[in-house]
């Protein structure tokens, strides 16, 4: 089959590999009709990921009809149309039992690299590294999917692809990210990072009852998709962000502040450039500066809610300004599984299209080229979907 | 040990991983590891450090937690986490004075205490989660052979007999006096919060020589992380019904196999 592979930074290249096979018996596997490209494939396309390894089979937001099923996945049959939620979760641990998918004790297969690096392994993830469990990802014509009486999610036919297939990852993130911010009814939340994950991240807020969002990046066409769901827009290069935000909110700060950018923050403050030097001989690892103003920005006794990925050491975080402010901090890789019947019925009942998102749609063949165009944010690029066969 | 162990047999930037590592393991952890990596033939460096570590603790509760008698009688009378069995069993006598190495790893498994114990005391399937051991049968009545995968396709092999047994508590077992390798066991069960908690621990001591390098490395260059390995493919076979796995999975590589999978 035709499979994207990580061959290095900067470099994914259209293999052609051997099909998946079933290896487990709670496994099956899908032929795969979309996969999309996440903001956090870009972490690994830069580099910012350890442990990738040349010829790694990418992707983790794809969905299809099962073709094969393991006789411990009964509940699954051929022919299914199913979406597959990243974080893949054995359903039976005490975490998975706790509606902590992501936090799976019985995924990861390299579960010792993650403990060296973080003391205890989070879930196994698609196509993510070999620290998170060195799965081939579904970017790709076929997957095997481990756990798969627990992790496929199987969607009516009268939705289509588009409409669903975030449900794997970006809307269920979103989603996540806006609860964590504990919203009171007619609250401000800020989102920095107008990427998919922030355009959920908005509209989810204004969903579970925000009355006010304020969206920070510095891509026009994304700022106009924030503001047509219903978002006051401000230019993260703007150096007056702080103030501005300040001021938008009666001198108070965003009761909840959103961090939907991640590891690679771009920035117009000298923060950026000693992250950037930093992060380039190897004294740290993730640049932070949308997370440092997310916090230096919300309100006394507010939420920062961090969807954004962040792998290892974060230097200069002012956590000075949030013990002070008395701030909840809330995180993690998104629990899919739990908001997918919940998520489902909001795209039924016509609540939210997810397919708004979508500005790419091409072949598999063209994921290099639609690699670059995402990371450099050309061509008006929000999100690329594939279309494997 | 830690990434530096891994099978590296792709060109995966070990450097940056390392760097990586240490970055965030600290100081103290990362240089541990990598040099830990240098060491040839474990088996010295780790009867060092056992001695070490027995030097620093005095003497230890090894027996306590080997559930190993050290008075008279017989019967099953609870002492500590362990029980008391007869005097011969004293794995100090055996070892030598409770020399060798010690290891200690817990886990805690969201199943039933009954099921985990029925499991584990049928020796059998002890294979199937220990990834160095080849097959366990019974001999007789508490007395088990064991033979374990050695380097080289060498096997080794030895008799052990169960010193201490109370039911859904403890199961404590030595090598036979002669054996090939000395070594004394146990594993507890108990209660908690968040499942049942299930806690080894391992007493060995390898003999001098070819031999005693191949039971060193039967153990891992780093026994507590190979007895923590067994756990965890324990607790994943008893929650999750199956080991994870990737070993077999489609790659873009052409020769070269992924570095990782199930470590051993
Ligand atoms: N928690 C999870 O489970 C989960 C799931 C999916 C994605 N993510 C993460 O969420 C983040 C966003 O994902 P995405 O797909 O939307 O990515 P994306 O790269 O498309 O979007 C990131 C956006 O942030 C903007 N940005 C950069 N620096 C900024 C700054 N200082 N202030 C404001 N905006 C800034 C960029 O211009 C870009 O539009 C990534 O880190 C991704 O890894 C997390
Ligand atoms: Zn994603
Ligand atoms: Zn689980």
């Amino acid at each position: 089959m035709k499979a994207v592979c990580w061959e290095g930074r900067g470099d994914v290249r259209v293999e052609t590999v051997p099909d998946p096979t079933l290896l487990n018996p709670r496994d099956a596997i899908v032929r795969i009709t979309s996969t999309a490209i996440c903001g956090s494939d870009l972490h690994l396309y830069d580099g910012f990921i350890p442990t990738m390894q040349e010829g790694d089979i990418l992707g983790h937001e794809f969905m299809g009809i099962v073709e094969d099923v393991g006789r411990g996945a009964a509940n699954l049959k051929k022919g299914d149309r199913v979406i597959v939620p990243f974080p893949i979760a054995c359903g039976h641990c005490f975490f998975c039992m706790h509606d902590l998918y992501s936090c799976c004790d019985n995924s990861n297969p390299n579960a010792w690299m993650a403990e060296k690096f973080y003391g205890y392994t989070a879930a196994g993830l698609f196509g993510y590294s070999h620290m998170l469990g060195g799965y081939a990802g579904g970017q790709a014509e076929y997957a095997r999917v481990p756990f798969a009486d627990v992790g496929p999610f199987k969607v009516p036919d009268h939705l289509t692809d588009e409409q669903v297939l975030f449900l794997t990852d970006i809307y269920p993130t979103g989603f996540m990210a806006a609860e964590n911010c504990n919203i009171q009814p007619r609250d401000t939340v800020a989102v920095w990072g107008c990427g998919p994950v922030g355009q959920f991240a908005i509209r989810s807020a204004y969903l579970l009852g925000a009355g006010r969002v304020i969206a920070i990046d510095t891509v026009p066409e994304r700022l106009k998709m924030a503001n047509e769901g219903g978002a006051e827009t401000l230019d993260s290069m703007d150096p007056d962000v702080f103030y501005k935000l300040r001021n938008m909110t009666g001198g108070l700060g965003p009761d909840a502040c959103i961090d939907a950018v991640g590891m690679e923050a771009h920035g117009p403050h000298l923060d950026y450039v000693y992250d950037k030097v930093k992060t380039m001989t190897f004294m740290a690892t993730d640049r932070i500066s949308a997370l440092r103003q997310a916090i230096h920005a919300c309100r006394k006794g507010g939420t920062v809610s961090v969807p954004g990925v962040y792998g290892g050491l974060l230097d200069k975080v002012p956590f000075g300004a949030a013990m002070n402010k008395g701030l909840t901090i809330k995180t993690g890789q998104t629990h899919v599984h739990k908001y997918l019947p919940r998520l489902l019925r909001y795209i039924e009942t016509g609540e939210i299209d997810p397919s708004f998102v979508v500005t790419h749609r091409v072949s598999l063949d063209e994921a290099p080229d639609m690699y670059r165009t995402f990371r450099d944010k050309k061509d008006g690029c929000v999100k690329v979907v594939m279309k494997p066969h | 040990m830690a990434v530096a162990a891994m099978n590296y047999e792709g060109r995966v930037n070990v450097g940056r991983v390392e760097r990586w590592l240490s970055m965030v393991a600290g100081g103290a952890l990362a240089a541990y590891a990598l040099k830990r990596r240098d060491k040839p033939g474990g088996a010295v460096a780790l009867a060092g450090a056992a001695l070490l570590y027995r030097g620093a603790t005095g003497h230890c509760d090894l027996y306590q937690q080997l559930g190993i008698n050290r008075a008279h009688g017989n019967g099953a009378r609870e002492f500590g986490t362990g029980v008391i069995a007869d005097r011969g069993s004293d794995t100090r006598e055996q070892l030598g004075g409770g020399r060798g190495i010690h290891v200690e790893e817990s886990v805690t498994i969201n199943r039933p205490l009954s099921e985990l114990y029925r499991f584990w005391r049928n020796f059998e399937n002890l294979p199937t989660f220990m990834n160095h051991l080849e097959s366990v049968s019974t001999r007789e009545e508490g007395i088990s052979h064991w033979v374990a995968k050695g380097p080289a396709r060498m096997s080794v092999e030895w008799d052990a007999r169960i010193i201490n047994e109370v039911e859904n508590k403890v199961i404590g077992w030595q090598s036979l006096d002669g054996s090939t390798i000395s070594t004394a066991g146990s594993v507890n069960f108990g209660e908690d919060a968040h499942g049942t908690r299930v806690t080894v621990h391992l007493q060995y001591n390898p003999p001098g020589g070819k031999l005693g390098a191949a039971i060193a490395k039967l153990f891992g260059e780093e026994p507590n992380q190979t007895i923590r390995e067994d756990l965890r493919r324990f607790k994943q076979l008893m929650e999750a019904g199956e080991i994870p796995t990737t070993q077999g999975q489609p790659s873009g590589r052409k020769r070269r196999p992924s570095y990782t999978g199930t470590k051993a």
